[in-house]
């Protein structure tokens, strides 16, 4: 049970640490960081559920009768590419309020914004 | 051609998109934008036409066979949704040279319209589409071009309303992807007309309860259902007043949708309503989200700020319709989403045209507004008497289906409360239109003129939609009945 099912226990505990760190910390670079270690959680899950016993890397060859499901792989594919954009896109955000308060501490930014109020 | 409808719907405004590049001048863009929402309407309109006629469309994406292949499914709700979507976007588009000219630097224009031509194409992709990861590409689509969109925002704030969407929208969309994969673990297959078939199979499991929670809280948190709307208002206030008119009109419709279509097509009503306390929970956040968000937006100074929270309440009765799990309640729902984005279109453009000639959205700048801009106040006006729901408005014709499918439930408690509701739309609308009509112009907005005809065409369009809709009915409630009916598996 434990061992058996080794991968999923590293997906739980990544994504809770993901997770946490992005509610936990006020900094928006890790904020940032958080979400994608939450995000390489799941794709470590759908990676593992494409795990068939003893296959091997799906390629067709002589000899390979069983090969793990290639699906999962290909979608993780997409889901990988759209992680890297959120994540670009957020750390251009995190620049951009850099830039424009001065700060990436998310408390100083609200304090900010509710003097402006 | 026609066979091909459901996937130009999709592909016509997402390969027109990195086109916007090749047209150097913004006004060339906006106008090649504009057509390309037009085609989408067109589209849109005859796949609507051709599903209330002849039932069903299925278009298998390269011709791949469906649980293999990808395909797009377009019923009654499909289409509805699709009609719903690019109407109100080419209307918006419509305003948009002019409103942006003020708002976003001239150089960002192209990338504007681009990342608007992004936004609504993905949004009809997760619409049309009938594959579960799909949904979720497309969701990421519309999530990143929303994301930018928001950013453009003069404001300062739009930059901390964007990331903080950001960091909400990537969470739920993980989560869907979660559940996504965990029914795929199970089943073995994405299509959802296949899940539908093989969940009940292995429903009674916990892996299937777990990837319905999953997918469900990530679709919650992508429409703002109380309490996870905190993304929302400041997103809407910040962004450019052209962007929140379609988003305000759109985007938490298109996630109502992803709830209605897991709940009744993917797991069945029974699974969905009867395992699950789903009911109950839904009917008591919706209320208490018309209640706390009317409140809250009672006490806002910004008008865009007020209507953003307004449109989390709307959401609070579209929730309390859904959960009735009836024919009549779900109808309810469908119709105040199609009615709900002529009002709040109508609002936000009226809005947008008050920005622009103003430069602000305070509540303080609105004074003596109803003498120099009297056409556009009165779109304010009308569009907020639609949201009370007073008779002869679209408003109205909702509230009307709402209650009844309340009643018929036998709920009469709720019946009350719903009325309660609109109550407290009465007073923040009251406070627009005092400030406007009842208060002497500021010294310094003596100049200012009615918003030009690129605003108003627009925004009465959608004015005497509302109208139009409120009293010939036909179009709406029929399209709404049938989809719904189609859904609880009812012969109409």
């Amino acid at each position: 049970m434990l061992i058996g099912l080794y991968n999923y226990w590293v997906v739980v505990v990544l994504m809770m640490v993901g997770f946490y760190i992005v509610i936990a910390h006020g900094n928006l670079i890790k904020k940032i960081v958080g979400l994608s270690i939450f995000q390489t959680s799941v794709f470590i899950f759908y990676i593992s559920t494409a795990n068939v016993d003893g296959g091997t890397a799906p390629i067709l060859a002589e000899g390979i009768e069983q090969y793990s499901n290639p699906l999962p792989h290909v979608l993780i594919l997409t889901a990988i590419v759209v992680g890297i954009a959120t994540t670009a896109l957020g750390l251009a955000l995190a620049v951009r309020i850099k830039e424009t308060y001065g700060s990436v501490e998310e408390l100083e930014i609200q304090n900010k914004d509710n003097q402006d109020c | 051609m026609l066979v091909h409808l459901p996937i130009l719907q999709v592909i016509v405004p997402l390969m027109a998109a990195p086109l916007c590049l090749f047209l150097s001048k913004p006004r060339l863009v906006w106008l090649f934008a504009l057509i390309v929402s037009g085609l989408s309407f067109l589209i849109s309109s005859l796949l609507l036409e051709q599903v209330m006629t002849s039932g069903t469309i299925v278009y298998e994406l390269g011709g791949w066979e469906a649980p293999w292949g990808i395909e797009y499914r377009i019923d009654q709700l499909n289409a509805f949704l699709l009609l719903i979507i690019s109407a109100i976007s080419t209307v918006v588009l419509f305003a948009a040279n002019t409103s942006i000219s003020k708002e976003i630097p001239e150089n960002k224009h192209t990338i504007f319209y681009i990342l608007y031509l992004l936004s609504l194409a993905s949004m009809l992709g997760i619409v049309a589409t009938g594959d579960a990861f799909n949904v979720f590409v497309f969701l990421e689509i519309s999530s990143l071009s929303a994301y930018a969109l928001i950013a453009l925002g003069e404001d300062r704030r739009a930059l901390w309303a964007s990331f903080q969407y950001l960091i909400m929208g990537t969470i739920g969309a993980t989560f869907i992807l979660i559940g996504i994969g965990l029914m795929y673990q199970m089943t073995g297959t994405l299509n959802m007309e296949d899940l539908s078939k093989r969940l009940p199979e292995v429903e009674q499991t916990r892996t299937v309860f777990t990837a319905f929670a999953f997918v469900i809280v990530g679709v919650c948190l992508k429409l703002a259902m109380f309490p996870l709307h905190l993304w929302l208002p400041n997103a809407y206030a910040y962004a450019p007043s052209i962007v929140t008119a379609f988003f305000a009109a759109t985007a938490t419709k298109v996630a109502v949708y992803l709830l209605i279509r897991f709940t009744f097509s993917v797991f069945d009503l029974s699974f969905s309503f009867t395992h699950l306390p789903l009911q109950l929970l839904f009917v008591v956040l919706g209320l208490v989200g018309i209640f706390v968000a009317s409140t809250a937006a009672i006490y806002q100074t910004n008008i865009k700020l007020l209507f953003a929270y307004s449109s989390i309440a709307q959401i609070g009765y579209m929730l309390v319709g859904y959960s009735m799990t009836s024919v009549a309640g779900l109808t309810a729902t469908l119709l105040h989403m199609f009615n709900h984005a002529l009002i709040k279109g109508a609002l936000f453009l009226a809005l947008a045209a008050v920005v622009y000639r103003i430069g602000s959205a305070q509540l303080s700048q609105f004074q003596g507004l109803g003498r120099q801009m009297p056409i556009t106040m009165a779109a304010i006006v009308i569009g907020g008497l639609s949201l009370i729901g007073v008779p002869l408005t679209v408003g109205f014709v909702s509230k009307w289906y709402l209650v009844m499918a309340v009643i018929q439930n036998g709920w009469w408690p709720l019946a009350v409360l719903i009325l309660l509701g609109s109550l407290l739309a009465v007073v923040y609308v009251w406070r627009i239109v005092e400030t406007a009509y009842f208060k002497p112009a500021l010294a310094s907005s003596e100049t200012i003129k009615e918003a030009p005809l690129s605003f108003l065409i627009p925004i009465w369009t959608l004015v005497l939609a509302n109208i139009y809709f409120g009293i010939d009915t036909r179009l709406s409630v029929q399209v709404a009945q049938a989809a719904s009916q189609s859904l609880f598996g009812v012969s109409p």
